[in-house]
């Protein structure tokens, strides 16, 4: 009766290729039900503006539309102009939940006022174009630090200040660290993140039967679940009679977690119309109106002794919470707590300041926010050991959390109140793997030659800890269908990470190991009424946990019945495909189908086993509160050309653990497209606003993505060390690769850059911005985001209203 | 925008007969009006390289192309490339790679990939990074999708 542990942990094939690969795989916009109508949406030109009235005749005379649509006509459908999407913090001190529709004042260039339905996509985005809306600006808040000045506008008319929220982490005797210290540093830091530009935009299709009186929304999204919940709350409509899908997913990388306006809006308008809605967004207004990660600036201050030992930490944070709570304060939440994860720190405070400015709601891009703690900490461990001449690895040796303290309780608590507990791993070990891969020792020598000859090359390395696995639980359906198939129906949900494949191994582990047996249906809000979905590297622990739970239930009730029929103990039995079989004689054997059948009962007939309950189905919601938390280190070695700024990566190396791999090939392909997003982020992406908060990189062209050229041959290393927080031994991987790679990359900038003695506390760091570091001109001013970083941190104390 | 166009457009060696405004584009009417959704939209704006498709045996952009642009020419597109059951070997080389992820990108590097071979069946590493970065993907960071070209070229030489 041992498990078939041969699927797990294997690279097999993926369950979702070939409809991939042949273009047949529906995605939103594939949707084409018949009689579908397109609605195109008219938004905000300006960052912050009154709306004094909208005239929509010229767009009704366009031929082809069906109607436009402003929050007027709608709020009569709806229980609320406002949604509630955020979740819940004691932090907050301004209540501003997105609207549905903007009606007397927009606070973002994007948002959207006014929606037209028309027979086609064409019809409708001219006739967006005809809808005239009378603005009349207002002064914009363009500058989160600004916007905490006294003398600060607000984002929202009626706001008096634009402190969304504030909040801290503070524990053991700070003050005392500081005072006892040998050394304290102190810096500033400027985090740039852009927006998560899937390839895919957004999109959702409603349809209304008035048959059943369901309306099904099938959206782009990454929580089903939770679009499903706003839905219902602001149709006012009851649990049953709506239905959320999630099709294929063209990638989410975070903000396709929260429900948009847009989706609210065609949900009522395919109610209301009778007819199938269907909006698909474009790029420009993915640029203006997806949700993005933006800005943060650090203040911060480590005190070490003088043998580099860490006494504490502590500092400000400001955070760039744009006009609107779309999910909550989880992004700057999950900066403070990444900054202290991998090292022991005795003291730690940072308090943190949310707030609004006139551009589209921050929420979570891959990563959320750690990778800017990961880049403050490490950073600030580079300065600690050139203040005392030591190397920067053996400065990170002597603080790193050690195999021995595992489980090791940080002083830190979740947002939900839980604690947090570093369940497993070998921080030290997993960076001397790093250190010797990369031929650490050696490359001061390497780097001498290199610059005898006027190249300038450097080596960076960051550890990272990354919180996966978020609770508290994904629902898993497992069951063998009498056709013999396996079935797997789960809250989970897919977007590009081989969720269904990684599921399929686990019950395949369990019941015979035929991958082609095993079907995954995923984010379908009628095949798991509850539900979370994919965000937080969190669906391979948690639904993992849950799929694994109810494929055991499934195979003993398998064994039970099979040990009647076959008249054999349940340990004699084995399972392979789907044949259950009597130990070395394999004649004597049950198919999935017959067994399933039999299990269904017979009218009149006693179940064959009463205490299994009928069919082969089991459900399970594992419960799991603590997370677990994956780590890895990275080293960039990297060449900078001093006359234009150019940065080439030469090596970039990681060695990660996250646990037992339920599929390496996967495993690698998350670390390596999240390596490829924090290459971006170190290098080349920068959503840029200008004064009045108008967005100025609205395409591909102004806004860099990395292409192939662009990205150096990855050296990837696994370490498994497994978590015993969850049955599997698993740690979640989707986001680790983009943790520590803009720290790596910068730090390498700047050890490439030491004959010029740059402190480099910013990313990106495009060449623009680094040559303007590397030579300052006389007389040239920079554009604002050339200028090296520094929070006032005098000033916006003084205006902030704490 | 009432007066259309009647075409009819070669794709995959079948003929299909639309009638569309002059300035709808090509992806738009392949998608919707020949109903094969397979090449994607990412960005409208001839960038990402999603929708890329054949179009007379060279790449292009279908974003970037109105339809009546190319009546008479043979297009070939992503659902073009499988024959019955059997992938394409590129197709194969992709899964065999772990060179897709969301797969949203994948129809537009597969028809890349395909033209470009026919004119360079033997390239340097070099040349394929090349090619490829003509394309966008948010999933891979590349260097599968580069393996898989490799597959393939080994397979061809």
């Amino acid at each position: 009766m041992t498990p078939n542990n041969s699927v797990l942990g294997a690279s097999v094939s993926r369950l979702e290729d070939h409809g991939l690969l042949t273009g047949q795989s529906r995605f939103i916009d594939d949707l084409q039900l018949p009689g579908t109508l397109s609605a195109a949406f008219v938004r905000s030109p300006y960052g912050h503006a009154l709306i004094n009235g909208v005239n929509t005749e010229a767009a009704c005379q366009v031929p082809g539309v069906v109607a436009v649509y402003t929050l007027t006509d709608l709020q009569p459908w709806l229980t609320d102009t406002r949604m509630a999407t955020g979740l819940p913090s004691n932090s907050f001190r301004l209540d501003v939940n997105p609207r549905v529709l903007a009606a007397d004042e927009v606070v973002y260039v994007g948002e959207p006022i006014a929606v037209v339905i028309a027979a086609s996509r064409y019809a409708a985005e001219d006739a967006a174009d005809l809808v005239e809306v009378d603005c009349e600006p207002l002064e914009v808040v363009a500058d989160c630090r600004a916007a905490l000045l006294a003398d600060s506008p607000g984002a929202h008319r009626k706001l008096s200040h634009n402190l969304v929220a504030a909040f801290d982490f503070d524990y053991g005797h700070v003050e005392d660290a500081f005072r006892q210290a040998d050394v304290i540093i102190n810096e500033s830091f400027r985090l740039h993140r852009g927006g998560a530009h899937s390839i895919e935009g957004r999109g959702a299709v409603a349809s209304h039967d008035p048959v059943t009186g369901k309306l099904t929304l099938w959206t782009s999204t990454q929580r089903p679940h939770g679009v499903k919940r706003v839905i219902c709350d602001l149709l006012g409509c009851n649990d049953d009679s709506v239905r959320v899908v999630a099709p294929q997913i063209g990638g989410g990388f975070g903000p396709k977690l929260v429900c948009y306006p847009e989706e609210v809006v065609v949900a009522v308008c395919g109610k209301l119309l009778q007819q199938p809605v269907k909006w698909t967004q474009d790029r420009y207004e993915y640029f203006l109106s997806t949700t993005q990660e933006r800005d943060q600036y650090w203040d911060v201050e480590i005190a070490v002794d003088n043998d580099a030992m860490i006494k504490g930490v502590r500092g400000a944070l400001l955070h760039d919470h744009g006009a609107y709570t779309a999910r909550g304060l989880n992004v700057p939440y999950a900066s403070g707590v990444a900054l202290p994860l991998a090292y022991n720190i005795p003291a730690y405070h940072l308090d943190v300041y949310a707030v609004l400015t006139n551009k589209v709601p921050v929420t979570p891009v891959r990563g959320a926010g750690q990778p800017q703690g990961v880049f403050v900490m490490e950073r600030l461990l580079d300065r600690v050991a050139a203040g005392l001449s030591l190397d920067r690895a053996e400065v990170r040796r002597r603080n790193l959390v050690r195999k021995e303290q595992m489980p090791c309780r940080k002083s830190l608590k979740l947002r939900g109140g839980t604690e947090v507990i570093l369940d497993s791993g070998d921080y030290p070990a997993t960076q001397e793997l790093a250190l010797e891969h990369a031929g650490w020792a050696a490359f001061g020598e390497r780097q001498q030659a290199a610059l005898e000859q006027g190249r300038h090359i450097g080596i960076g390395l960051a550890n990272f800890v990354e919180g996966t696995g978020r609770g508290p639980y994904e629902t898993v359906t497992v069951r063998i269908n009498p056709s013999g198939n396996i079935l797997v129906a789960t809250g989970a949900t897919a977007m590009g990470q081989s969720t269904q494949t990684m599921l399929a191994q686990i019950v395949a582990g369990q019941l015979g190991g035929d991958l082609s047996l095993v079907s995954v249906n995923c984010g379908d809000t009628d095949a798991t009424p509850l539900g979370f979905g994919g965000f937080n590297s969190r669906q391979t622990v948690v639904a993992g946990a849950s799929a694994h739970a109810a494929a055991r239930a499934v195979r003993d009730k398998v064994f039970r019945l099979a040990s009647r029929r076959l008249e054999a103990a349940e340990r004699d039995l084995e399972i392979n495909g789907h044949n259950v079989f009597v130990k070395d004689m394999p004649d004597r054997k049950l198919t999935f189908a017959q067994l399933a059948r039999a299990a269904s009962g017979l009218p009149g007939f006693k179940l064959p086993v009463a205490e299994s309950g009928p069919g082969l189905e089991a459900t399970e919601s594992v419960v799991i509160d603590d997370m677990v938390y994956s780590n890895g280190s990275a080293v960039a070695e990297v060449e900078v050309d001093i006359d234009t700024g150019q940065v080439d990566i030469h090596r970039f190396l990681i060695v990660h653990d996250c646990g037992r791999m339920i599929n390496p090939a996967l495993v690698e392909g998350q670390v390596a497209g999240g390596i490829a997003h924090g290459i971006g982020n170190a290098l080349f992406e920068w959503m840029g606003f200008d004064d009045n908060a108008q967005p100025v990189t609205t395409t591909f062209a102004d806004y860099l993505l990395v292409s192939a050229d662009k990205m150096p041959a990855l050296e990837l290393f696994h370490r498994e060390s497994a978590s015993p927080f969850n049955e599997l031994g698993v740690k979640g991987v989707g986001e680790s690769g983009c943790l520590p790679t803009p720290a790596a990359i910068v730090a390498a900038i700047e050890d490439a850059l030491k004959p010029f003695d740059v402190k480099l506390n910013q990313a990106p760091l495009t060449p623009a911005v680094l040559w303007g570091l590397i030579r300052p001109a006389p007389g040239i001013s920079a554009p604002e985001h050339w200028r090296s970083p520094g929070i006032d941190t005098a000033a916006y104390r003084k205006g902030v209203l704490l | 925008m009432d007066s259309k166009i009647a075409l009819r457009l070669d794709i995959n060696s079948r003929d299909y007969h639309v009638n569309v405004e002059a300035r709808q584009t090509l992806a738009d009417v392949i998608r919707e009006e020949c109903g094969l959704t397979g090449t994607r939209v990412g960005c409208e704006h001839g960038v990402c390289g999603s929708c890329t498709i054949v179009v007379d045996g060279a790449p292009v952009r279908a974003c970037l192309m109105f339809a009546p642009q190319a009546e008479g020419k043979k297009i070939r597109t992503i659902e073009g490339m499988a024959e019955g059951d059997d992938l394409h070997p590129i197709q194969r080389a992709f899964s065999d790679n772990h060179a897709l992820q969301c797969g949203f990108c994948t129809p537009g590097f597969i028809m890349l990939i395909a033209a470009w071979l026919e004119q360079n069946p033997a390239p340097a590493d070099g040349e394929i990074t090349g090619m490829l970065s003509a394309n966008l993907c948010r999933c891979t960071g590349y260097r599968n999708i580069f393996r898989a070209v490799k597959q393939i070229v080994a397979e061809l030489g």
